[in-house]
């Protein structure tokens, strides 16, 4: 799961990082990820692993980082 | 004696062409979760003018959430929305957990201002609140 969070991150986040080699808990935002680029991300998260993020999870703190984003995509995928 | 005014300010600046690109790769699944029916309406009237206006109200919701301090709360960008007027004014009008925040923050007033020239679009939002909470 985490490859193709780093691709899309790489395809899409828009980052002054080689996603690829990123920390996992590197702040995504701080390397570089606007709010429009977050944006795209999630639409492509949503994609690939088929999950919708609800409103409530449309926060900075779930998008921030590598890990933060597999912890949701887990919550997601085991509803 | 009431309590003094807080005024809080949010501004955000958005490529047009990256908003262009997003409609593209993600179609109706990027219109319809961030944009309310209105929004999507007034933008896809005029075909050529469409990725400026979502990208000047993209910029209006950003600014609104930094504003008003939304980001750890988690709110739908269709709670923060750009009503315009026949007059041409536009003025955000918040719906569920964005209004409830506002709300607990004790928010009197918002006030948008946006613009765009070329590629950038931008917004400002102010707003006004009895006291900080």
């Amino acid at each position: 799961m985490t490859d193709k969070i780093r691709k899309i991150l790489k395809q899409h986040g828009r980052l002054s990082r080689d996603a690829e080699t990123l920390p996992e808990e590197a702040d995504l935002y701080q390397s570089g990820m606007t709010s429009h680029a977050s944006v795209n991300v999630m639409l492509a998260l949503e994609g690939e692993f088929e999950v919708e993020f609800p409103d409530a999870m449309l926060k900075r703190s779930v998008f921030e980082s590598i890990a933060a984003i597999r912890d949701a995509i887990s919550r997601l995928t085991s509803l | 004696m009431s309590p003094a005014p807080s005024v809080r300010v949010g501004i955000d600046l958005v490529r047009v062409s990256r908003v262009a690109e997003s409609l593209d790769r993600f179609g109706e699944r990027f219109l319809r979760r961030l944009f309310t029916d209105g929004e999507i309406g007034y933008a896809m009237a005029i075909p050529a003018q469409a990725a400026e206006r979502l990208a000047a109200r993209f910029a209006a919701k950003e600014a609104a959430v930094k504003a008003l301090d939304l980001s750890a709360r988690g709110v739908g960008w269709r709670e923060i929305e750009v009503r315009r007027a026949p007059s041409g004014r536009c003025d955000l009008v918040l719906h569920g957990g964005a209004r409830a925040a506002a709300d607990e923050a004790g928010t009197d007033g918002i006030a948008l201002s946006m613009t765009h020239e070329g590629d950038y679009a931008a917004a400002v939002v102010v707003t006004i609140s009895r006291a900080e909470t």
